[in-house]
């Protein structure tokens, strides 16, 4: 029990006179962006910040076991079916050992995998089922600081999945060119663009239900986007579907820089996830005003 | 006269065909205090937000230290302090993390918010449950901490939503002596509350709000002055009897309300409407005068269809 009365007397009150901190001289100072100054303030890492001070304290194994699926899978497939299938002709004709094939693959789906849990399940829980948006909207962020800082947060995820996966890829020398370093940064595009637009689509979805429909595509899209075969397997129209969905162009993306077939034609995949990322971000800044600045 | 620091020109705010708010006009000046009453459905919290700029206008005009809240919305919402009627702590955050994290998203360096956090949670009187989850908190301490974390970014204007709901009476004292200081610092606030004497004590001046509309407006004297008489004599003759015995008594004192548990008699003196209702052969059970309040006025302005 305290006799203390709530609140508390200030420190002037007490007394006090150690270094009080002039509270006059610190007000908040938004910069007034020339883009979109009543969408953005320009602190997006103050909401990056918060998932991490999050995720810092949950338990790190489960963090790191999102990295497992895609090593167990490049044992399993390109390890052991690997010794029966031998070399595999790529899509710019060059023959690479199996797992050389579906290592890149893998790696463009772990930075998919990454990305999307942050970006559907933990902002669908956040939106529905917490007012942290609600609270962060009444600070001087705007809706597009939140996107930006969730989809980052996203991003890292992915950027961490898929980094501890190029780790394991150079060890068993599957990366046949110089031109793999910059699989880095496109996985770092490819990570942005899933987690914008996964978040984009869990802004509308209002059940479990509906999320379960995501679950739903990307399963197939992993098994069938040329993962663990060449495109040229399939008839012509089924072709054309997969090279519409978005895993497809991280596969090839990838795989034509660790492999080193690289060419002009790399753009078209570059600019298929920049306009993703763009639409993204688009949609989730709406949606996201719309909820919660109605 | 200081330019005012918020001002609502015919202030509308619709749900679908609903009007929530229906054409408040007001204005605030810098330092003042203000209040906003009026019965449940109102339309207080939807003003709040809209002031808050968490909300968009469907109609009129608002000016928030003199921006606009369409186009400014993060640049205002810096210079607030906001308590939502319904807390919105962050529960994956500790208490004292809560402080800092939220002072992060106004920008705010680390090395003025970890000073700050301390200094908020002594505030609050929650220096013991600095590490503890929200979740795990009273009702009463998780306001206090919202309010606490209101004053974080040393706002201009603190916009409260029932602010002291839920605190226990020593809490809500010493809170007002702390609005108090807040004010005497040139601090403008904005609040709304359902406790009358809260508002009395608190506010310079108010609106008493019903249905989206301004009912009445002006000081807590001045309102009690027009809307209600000197005193108030309320009786009590058993609530079988009390819907009766009112409309026995009609013509004593200037008005007469009842309520389900007693009978008002609105007079200039109480005492001599109790001789009257002696005289005219009634024996009230209790009987009490008192100055008018507020709470009176309130009544007058909305109650009647609570009781109806
Ligand atoms: N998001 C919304 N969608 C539809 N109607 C709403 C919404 N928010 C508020 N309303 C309606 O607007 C009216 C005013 O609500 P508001 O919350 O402003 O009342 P209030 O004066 O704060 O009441 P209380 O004293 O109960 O807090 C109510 O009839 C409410 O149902
Ligand atoms: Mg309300």
């Amino acid at each position: 029990m305290t006799e203390r009365s709530w609140p508390a007397p200030s420190r002037a009150e007490q007394g006090a006179t150690a270094e009080s901190i002039d509270t006059d001289a610190v007000r908040p100072r938004v910069q007034r962006g020339i883009l979109l100054p009543s969408l953005y303030a320009g602190n997006a890492r103050a909401v990056m910040h918060r998932g991490w001070l999050v995720v810092a304290k949950t338990n790190w194994l489960i963090v790191l076991s999102g990295l497992f699926e895609p090593i167990l899978y490049l044992l399993a497939m390109g390890i052991g079916l690997g010794s029966l299938v031998g070399t595999v002709t790529t899509s710019t004709g060059a023959e690479v050992p199996y797992a050389a094939f579906i290592a890149p693959a893998l790696l463009a789906v772990a930075a998919m995998n990454g990305a999307v849990y942050d970006s559907t399940w933990n902002v669908f829980f956040k939106m529905n089922y917490g007012k942290l948006y609600q609270g962060m909207l009444a600070t001087s962020l705007g809706p597009l600081d939140v996107a930006l800082g969730e989809i980052m947060l996203a991003l890292a995820r992915g950027l961490l999945y898929a980094g501890g996966f190029m780790l394991v890829m150079q060890a068993f020398g599957l990366n046949l060119s110089l031109w793999a370093l910059l699989a880095l940064p496109a996985v770092v595009l490819i990570a942005f663009a899933f987690a914008s637009f996964g978040m984009a689509i869990t802004s509308y979805m209002k059940t479990f239900q509906q999320m379960d429909w995501i679950n739903f595509i990307m399963l197939p899209m992993f098994l069938f986007s040329a993962t663990f075969y060449p495109l040229s397997v399939y008839p012509v129209a089924i072709q054309w579907l997969i090279q519409a969905m978005p895993l497809w162009h991280g596969v090839e993306l990838v795989r034509g820089l660790t492999t080193g077939a690289v060419g002009p034609h790399l753009w078209w995949h570059v600019l298929y996830y920049v306009v993703m990322v763009l639409v993204g971000l688009t949609f989730t800044t709406r949606r996201l005003r719309a909820l919660f600045l109605r | 006269m200081p330019a005012p620091v918020i001002t609502a020109v015919d202030l509308v705010k619709k749900y679908k065909d609903f009007a929530a708010v229906d054409g408040l006009s007001f204005e605030v000046a810098p330092g003042e205090s203000f209040g906003l009453l009026g019965p449940n459905g109102a339309g207080k919290s939807t003003t709040m937000r809209m002031v808050g700029a968490v909300s968009t206008r469907t109609g009129g005009g608002l000016g928030i230290l003199g921006l606009d809240p369409n186009t400014h919305g993060p640049e205002i919402r810096s210079q607030l302090g906001v308590v939502p009627q319904a807390d919105n702590l962050d529960a994956e955050l500790r208490v004292r993390d809560n402080l800092i994290v939220y002072g992060r998203y106004f920008g705010l360096p680390y090395s003025y918010l970890r000073p700050k956090a301390d200094e908020l949670l002594a505030f609050a009187q929650l220096e013991d449950k600095a590490k503890s989850r929200v979740d795990d908190l009273s009702g009463g301490m998780k306001r206090r901490l919202t309010i606490a974390r209101a004053l974080v970014n040393n706002p201009r204007i603190m916009l409260l939503d029932e602010p002291t709901t839920g605190l226990d009476p020593q809490a809500r004292h010493v809170l007002w002596d702390r609005l108090f200081r807040l004010k005497e610092q040139g601090t403008t606030l904005v609040l709304t509350t359902h406790y009358m004497d809260e508002a009395e004590q608190l506010c310079d001046r108010l609106i008493v709000v019903d249905k989206g509309r301004i009912m009445a407006e002006g000081t807590p004297a001045s309102l009690i002055r027009e809307h209600s008489s000197r005193e108030v004599l309320e009786v009590r003759f058993g609530s079988a009897r009390n819907a009766e015995a009112a409309e026995a008594l009609k013509g004593v004192g200037d008005r007469i309300e009842v309520l389900p548990d007693r009978v008002l008699v609105y007079a200039h003196s109480g005492e001599a409407a109790l001789a009257r209702v002696t005289e005219l052969g009634f024996e009230p059970m209790t009987s009490l005068v008192r100055r008018s309040s507020l709470e009176d006025v309130f009544l007058r302005l909305t109650g009647r269809s609570l009781i109806d």
